[in-house]
């Protein structure tokens, strides 16, 4: 078991509610997978640093999970193969990311929209 | 008055080094945030470049993590691989 982090970013041509559709499938892609979800969130509509797709914003998500590393693979494979996702990026969680990241979940459950109710 | 005594009419400016310290060291930071753009725009200069250490003064054992987490930050476009005028 292996803790891991997946940001990934999404076509600002969508929805809100179809940018919602899409994250709550690779939510329960994980589950399915055997995968456990600690943390998700969502940055809302966010300027992009330089163009990606000739796009200038993306709606952002970040997903905490555990499970093992096959689920990073079936997750990178469906990523790939979606045309919503313009960029994603996984990082195993070592012990010193995971109790920062706890303490930013702690720190940060005001005033973010958390879009799964997983805790 | 002894003749070996040199006295100057300004004061000369003797350079006092200001001691570097690595700032994770200091204050306890263990890991490094991709996700935290205003903490790397500290760690980079105005055109998007790394500063290097002899510069910043972090250690080599942090050096090594603020690379990484700067390069994972360009990836999902929260840093710009090249700017002009980021400060």
């Amino acid at each position: 078991m292996n803790n891991y982090e997946t940001v990934f970013i999404l076509t600002p041509v969508l929805s809100e509610d179809q940018a919602k559709e899409a994250v709550v499938k690779y939510e329960d892609q994980i589950k399915a997978l055997g995968g456990k979800i600690n943390h998700s969130e969502t940055w809302g509509l966010k300027k992009l640093a330089y163009q990606i797709q000739k796009k200038s914003t993306g709606f952002y998500f970040l997903v905490e999970y555990a499970g093992e590393g096959n689920i990073v693979a079936e997750l990178e494979l469906a990523f790939k193969r979606d045309e919503r996702v313009m960029r994603f990026l996984t990082v195993k969680m070592d012990k010193h990311h995971k109790t920062w990241a706890d303490k930013r979940v702690e720190r940060n459950i005001k005033g973010k929209t958390i879009v799964g109710a997983t805790v | 008055m002894a003749q070996n005594d040199i006295r100057y009419l300004t004061p000369i400016n003797i350079e006092i080094k200001k001691e570097k310290y690595c700032r994770f060291k200091k204050s306890g930071i263990k890991f490094v945030d991709y996700k935290d753009a205003d903490f790397l725009l500290k760690l980079i200069n105005e055109q998007g470049k790394i500063l290097p250490r002899r510069i910043t003064g972090t250690s080599a054992k942090f050096q090594k993590k603020v690379n990484k987490a700067i390069k994972r930050a360009r990836h999902i476009a929260v840093l710009p691989y090249v700017a002009d005028g980021l400060k």
